[in-house]
C-alpha cells in the first residue's frame, strides 16, 4: 500500500493515494489498452491517444485526491449550478449527430452530462450531510427534485441512457443516505405505473431499441444486429478464446463499435471465459476495495459521495457487460476505463481520486 | 476546532454513520450478486452455448463462392475447332474506387465507345451489387481500345482491364444454325438450369449444339471457401476446389463438306443436308443465309438484331430444322414403292401421258409439266422425266390411306429426333388429320395432287434427307445425329422386295444419267453414278387455266413468289453411302437450280472419302 495517508498527515506533503486501489486500476487500464490494440484495428496511434487520456485521468486523480473535501462541500451548489448551466447550453447550442450531446468550447469538446455525473452526487452529498439522516419526506422530495432537473435536461438532448445513469447516481446516493424502504417501494410502484406514459414519450429510435432488445430477431440486420453479433462474439470465444488479435467478429467488422461500447465482446472473443472472469474479478476487486475505502470515510459527506462514486463505476461496468451479453438493451454506456474515450475515463478517475482523498482523511476523526 | 453545534452534529453523525453503514452492507450484497449473475451469464454463453455461437461466427464469415468451369470445345469429325474459348479483355469498374462514378463513366465514354445497351446493363448490375464489387462495363475490347485504356489507366482509379475467356466461332455464319451460340444467362435460363451448377456461369448455350449439349460442354463448377467481412468483401481464400472443365464435343460434321455446301448454295437462301446412310451421321447441315453467332456472345446490339430480324432472307430462320416445304416431285420415289408393293403398278407397265389427268366425272384438269405430255412411259421414265400424270393416276389407285402409310414409314410427318433443339415435324396428311385440322372430309382431288407432293404435305429438308437415307439403305438407316461420340442404332424402317428397290433406284439413276432425265445436266459434274430426284415446291399458285404462264412462272413472277427448287438423292448408286437433300428457296425448278448444288456437294463428299 502506498502510504495511505500517513499517521501524522496534516501537512501538504501527505500522499493521499490508496496503493491497492491504484494498482488494481492500473492493471485494469493496462489490460484495457491490450484489448484496445486488437479491437482498434492494431492502430498504435489509437492506443497511444487513449494512454495519454488515461495519464491525464491519473493526474486528475492525484489532484482530486489532494483536493480539500471541505472546499468541494462548500462549492457543491456552485459546481452543480455550473453543470446545470452547461447542460442547458447543450440543449440549445449542443453539437452531435442525431442527439446534441457535445458542447464545443472552441478549444475542447466535452459532454456536460459527464460532469453532471459528479456534480449531482456532490450536490446531494453536500445537501444530505447537513440534514438529519435518514432523510425525512421533505428532504427526500427535495433530493428527487435535484435529480429530476439534470435528468430532464439530458433527456431533452436526447440521451435516455445517460439520463438514467445520472438519475441512478442521485438515487444511489439517497439509498446510501438511508432513503426509507417505504419510499423506495413507493417509487418503484410509481415508476412502474409511469412506464406506459414514458413509453409514449420515447423517441421512435428509443422504442425500437427496447423492442429489439426484447426480441433481437425482430430486426436482425438493423437494431438487433448489435446484440446478435455481440452474443456471437462472446459465445464463440468459448473457454480460452480465439487468441489476441484473432477475433473474427471484430476484425471482420461484424461487431459494431468494437473499440468503444463493445470492447468487452472483443475481450470475451479473444480471451474466452478465462479472460472474462479475469476482468470481472478485477472489476469486483476494484469495486469492493473502493467500497471499503468509501465506507471508512470520516464523515457523512465523504461516505455518501465516495460510496456513490464507486456505485456509479460499478453500475457502468454492470450495464455495459450486461448489454454486450444481451441482458440489457443497447444503451451506449462505455466499459469503464477500458473503452476508448476520454471524458468518461477522466471523470471516473477523478471520482476514484475523490474516494482516495476522502478516505485518507478518515484518521482526522476525533483528532480535533 | 469545530463550529457551534458540533456536539449535536457529532451525535447525529454517529447514528447517521450507522444508517449509512447498513446501506453499505446492502450495497456489497447487491454488487456480489450482480457479479455472480454476470459470471453465470458468460458461463452460459461461452461454455454451455459455445458450439452454437462458434458455428454462427463461422457462418458469418465463411462463404462458398462458385468458380465457373471452362466450356468444352466443339469440333468437327476431323477435330477442327468449330467453337473455342479465346482470351479477351473486358472493361471493369469498381464503383467504390472511383472518385466519382459519373465522371469516370464520362471519361471512359471519351476513350472507348460505350453503347446505350451497355450502359443500361451496367446500371442494372450496379443496382443489384455492392459498391466494392467489380462490374463489367464493356466486353470483348479490341486491341486498340485495350491500348488506349491501358495508357490512361493511372488516371482512372477503379477502372480495370480484365482478361477472361470468351466463346468464339471461327467459322461464324457457315455453322451458325448447327453449332448455335451461347449468350448471357437470363431469367428464363435460370428457371430451366440446375442453379447450383450455374452460380458462377455467365454464358449458356442458347441454340444449336451449344444448347442441346449444354450438359456436356458446361462442366462442373469449382468452389472457394472464402472469408468475408460484414460487408461481404472477400478477405482471403480458405479452401479451393478447382472447376472441372466441360468435355469437348465432337460433331459428325465434316467442316470441308459444310463449307462446300455453303459455297454451292452461294447467295441463295435454302438448305443442304448430307447424311451418312448407314450411321445417320450428319455430314453437312446448312441453312442459308447464316448469321454471325459471335454477335450474340457479347450481347447483340439492338441495331444488329433488328437488321437480322428484318432481313428479307430471314437469316435467323433455321431452314433445315424448321423450314416446311412442299416436297413436290421428290415424293415420287416413295409413292413408286407404295405402288409396286400394292401391285397398282409394275416397273414395266406403261401409262399414257396426254398432258393432263381428270378424275372421272370431274372437269378439272391436273396437268403434266410438259405441254402435250410425255406419251407412253414406264416407271423408270416416269421418274426420270417426273411424269405427273403417271403419279396422279397412281395416287388415285393407291388412295390417301395407303399413301400416308407408306410416307409415314419413311418418317414423314414426325421429327427425326436430331439432337438439335427446335425441330418441326412437318405435315403428313391423312383423313383424320384433315378432319382434325379443317373439320372437313378428305376430297378425291386432294389425293391427286398429293401424288406429286403438292397440297397439304409439308417436309423439312432434314426429313427429306432422312427419308432419302432410308430409301438409299433399302429401308434401313439410323436416325440422324450430330454428336460424334454416340451412335444411333440402324433401323429397318421400311420393307420392300429387292426388285422394287432396284426399279426405283433405276428410275432415280435415270433422273441424272438418263437421256431425258430432269437432272441430266449435272451428270457431267459427277465422278460416278448417283440416284436423284428433282422437285418443285409451289410458292404462288397461278390460276389453273393460265398454263402458259405457269410454265414460265420462274421468269415472270417476282423472286419472292417463285417456286422453291428441291433435290434429293444418294450416292454412289451401287453402294449408297451418303444421302442428300437440297432446297433452294425461290430458285424455280429443282432441275435447274437445286440439282447443280447437290452435284457439287456430292462430288465434294465423295472426294472427301464419304
Amino acid at each position: 500500500m502506498l502510504a495511505a495517508g500517513s499517521m501524522h498527515a496534516s501537512g501538504p506533503t501527505v500522499i493521499r493515494l490508496d496503493g491497492w486501489l491504484l494498482v488494481l486500476l492500473l492493471l485494469l487500464m493496462g489490460l484495457g489498452l491490450v484489448v484496445l490494440y486488437s479491437a482498434g484495428e492494431q492502430d498504435p496511434g489509437l492506443v497511444w491517444r487513449q494512454a495519454v487520456r488515461l495519464g491525464l485521468g491519473l493526474a486528475v486523480l492525484v489532484v482530486m485526491a489532494h483536493f480539500p473535501p471541505r472546499l468541494l462541500e462548500l462549492w457543491a451548489p456552485w459546481l452543480f449550478a455550473l453543470a446545470l448551466l452547461l447542460l442547458l447550453a447543450t440543449v440549445f447550442f449542443g453539437v452531435g449527430r442525431g442527439a446534441q450531446r457535445w458542447l464545443d468550447l472552441g478549444f475542447v469538446r466535452f459532454q456536460p452530462a459527464e460532469a453532471m455525473k459528479l456534480a449531482l452526487p456532490l450536490m446531494l452529498a453536500s445537501l444530505f450531510s447537513r440534514r438529519p439522516l435518514p432523510p425525512g419526506w421533505l428532504d427526500s422530495l427535495m433530493g428527487l427534485g435535484l435529480i429530476a432537473l439534470p435528468a430532464g435536461l439530458i433527456i431533452l438532448q436526447p440521451d435516455l441512457g445517460t439520463a438514467v445513469l445520472v438519475a441512478a447516481s442521485g438515487l444511489g446516493l439517497m439509498f446510501l443516505a438511508g432513503l426509507r424502504w417505504r419510499l423506495i417501494a413507493l417509487m418503484g410502484v410509481g415508476l412502474t405505473a409511469a412506464l406506459p406514459l414514458a413509453w409514449v414519450n420515447l423517441h421512435a429510435y428509443q422504442q425500437n431499441r427496447v423492442l429489439t432488445f426484447l426480441n433481437p430477431e425482430r430486426d436482425p440486420l438493423g437494431q438487433g444486429w448489435n446484440i446478435i453479433q455481440s452474443k456471437i462474439a462472446v459465445g464463440s470465444g468459448g473457454w480460452s478464446g480465439k487468441g489476441w488479435q484473432a477475433s473474427t467478429q471484430s476484425h471482420l467488422e461484424f461487431l459494431p463499435e468494437p473499440h468503444t461500447d463493445f470492447i468487452f465482446s472483443v475481450l470475451a472473443e479473444e480471451f474466452g471465459f478465462v479472460g472474462v472472469l479475469t476482468l470481472l474479478l478485477l472489476y469486483a476487486a476494484i469495486t469492493l476495495r473502493a467500497l471499503f475505502l468509501a465506507s471508512r470515510c470520516r464523515d457523512t459527506f465523504g461516505r455518501l459521495l465516495a460510496g456513490t462514486v464507486v456505485l456509479m463505476f460499478f453500475l457502468y461496468m454492470a450495464v455495459n457487460v450486461a448489454m454486450v451479453s444481451g441482458l440489457l438493451p443497447v444503451v451506449g454506456v462505455p466499459l469503464p476505463l477500458v473503452s476508448y474515450g476520454g471524458t468518461s475515463a477522466v471523470t471516473l478517475l477523478a471520482g476514484f481520486g475523490l474516494v482516495m482523498g476522502l478516505y485518507s482523511r478518515r484518521r482526522f476523526m476525533g483528532s480535533g | 476546532m469545530k463550529p457551534i453545534g458540533t456536539l449535536s452534529v457529532m451525535r447525529d453523525e454517529q447514528t447517521e454513520l450507522a444508517v449509512i453503514s447498513a446501506r453499505y452492507r446492502w450495497l456489497v450484497v447487491v454488487v456480489l450478486a450482480v457479479f455472480v449473475l454476470l459470471g453465470f451469464r458468460f458461463a452460459k454463453l461461452q461454455v454451455s452455448d459455445h458450439e452454437l455461437y462458434a458455428s454462427r461466427a463461422d457462418d458469418n464469415r465463411i462463404r462458398l463462392q462458385a468458380l465457373a468451369p471452362n466450356r468444352g470445345l466443339i469440333l468437327d469429325r476431323r477435330g477442327r475447332v468449330l467453337a473455342e474459348n479465346l482470351p479477351a479483355y473486358r472493361l471493369v469498374v469498381v464503383p467504390e474506387r472511383t472518385p466519382s462514378l459519373n465522371d469516370t463513366l464520362d471519361r471512359l465514354q471519351g476513350l472507348v465507345e460505350i453503347g446505350v445497351d451497355e450502359l443500361e446493363r451496367f446500371e442494372r448490375q450496379r443496382q443489384r451489387s455492392r459498391r466494392f464489387e467489380a462490374l463489367t462495363l464493356k466486353t470483348n475490347l479490341d486491341p486498340e481500345q485495350v491500348a488506349r485504356l491501358a495508357a490512361q489507366r493511372h488516371r482512372l482509379p477503379g477502372v480495370e482491364i480484365e482478361p477472361y475467356l470468351t466463346r468464339h466461332y471461327p467459322h461464324g455464319e457457315a455453322l451458325a444454325h448447327v453449332v448455335g451460340y451461347v449468350g448471357r444467362v437470363d431469367e428464363r435460363d435460370l428457371r430451366r438450369l440446375p442453379i447450383e451448377r450455374y452460380r458462377a456461369t455467365t454464358h449458356v448455350g442458347k441454340t444449336g449444339a451449344e444448347r442441346s449439349y449444354e450438359d456436356i460442354l458446361h462442366g462442373q463448377p469449382g468452389f472457394e471457401r472464402v472469408e468475408t467481412n460484414a460487408q461481404g468483401r472477400v478477405l482471403r481464400v480458405l479452401e479451393r476446389s478447382k472447376p472441372a472443365p466441360g468435355r469437348d464435343l465432337t460433331l459428325t460434321l465434316d467442316l470441308d463438306l459444310q463449307l462446300a455446301a455453303v459455297e454451292a448454295l452461294g447467295s441463295a437462301s435454302g438448305s443442304v443436308v448430307v447424311l451418312d446412310v448407314h450411321t445417320g451421321e450428319v455430314l453437312a447441315l446448312v441453312s442459308q443465309p447464316g448469321f454471325d453467332p459471335n454477335l450474340f456472345v457479347h450481347g447483340i446490339s439492338r441495331q444488329d438484331y433488328a437488321f437480322l430480324l428484318n432481313h428479307r432472307q430471314r437469316p435467323l430462320f433455321n431452314r433445315f430444322l424448321s423450314g416446311g416445304y412442299e416436297p413436290g416431285s421428290t415424293i415420287k420415289p416413295f409413292l413408286s414403292l407404295a405402288g409396286l408393293d400394292s401391285g397398282a403398278i409394275t416397273p414395266e407397265q406403261r401409262v399414257f401421258s396426254s398432258g393432263y389427268f381428270q378424275l372421272p366425272g370431274h372437269s378439272r384438269r391436273y396437268r403434266d409439266w410438259r405441254r402435250g405430255g410425255h406419251g407412253w412411259v414406264d416407271l423408270e421414265l416416269a421418274l426420270a422425266e417426273s411424269v405427273n400424270v403417271y403419279y396422279y393416276q397412281l395416287a388415285v389407285e393407291l388412295g390417301i390411306d395407303r399413301i400416308s402409310r407408306e410416307l409415314a414409314l419413311f418418317g414423314f410427318g414426325r421429327s427425326t429426333g436430331l439432337d438439335l433443339p427446335g425441330e418441326s415435324s412437318g405435315v403428313l396428311p391423312t383423313r383424320s388429320w384433315k378432319r382434325a385440322t379443317f373439320g372437313e372430309a378428305w376430297f378425291p382431288g386432294e389425293t391427286v395432287i398429293t401424288g406429286i407432293g403438292q397440297g397439304f404435305t409439308v417436309v423439312t429438308p432434314l426429313q427429306l434427307a432422312h427419308a432419302t437415307a432410308a430409301l438409299a439403305g433399302r429401308g434401313r438407316t439410323a436416325p440422324p445425329r450430330l454428336n460424334g461420340d454416340t451412335a444411333t442404332v440402324p433401323v429397318q424402317m421400311v420393307e420392300h422386295r429387292q426388285a422394287h428397290w432396284d426399279a426405283v433406284f433405276a428410275g432415280m439413276a435415270s433422273v441424272v444419267h438418263g437421256r431425258t432425265g430432269t437432272a441430266r445436266a449435272i451428270a457431267a459434274d459427277l465422278p460416278g453414278r448417283i440416284a436423284g430426284k428433282t422437285g418443285t415446291a409451289q410458292v404462288f399458285g397461278l390460276p389453273d387455266d393460265d398454263f402458259e404462264r405457269a410454265l414460265r412462272a420462274d421468269d415472270i413472277l417476282p423472286e419472292h413468289l417463285r417456286n422453291h427448287a428441291l433435290f434429293m438423292g444418294f450416292a454412289p448408286l451401287e453402294e449408297p453411302r451418303i444421302a442428300i437433300s437440297v432446297v433452294v428457296e425461290h430458285g424455280g425448278g429443282g432441275s435447274r437450280v437445286a440439282a447443280p448444288v447437290a452435284a457439287k456437294v456430292i462430288a465434294r463428299a465423295l472426294e472427301l472419302g464419304h
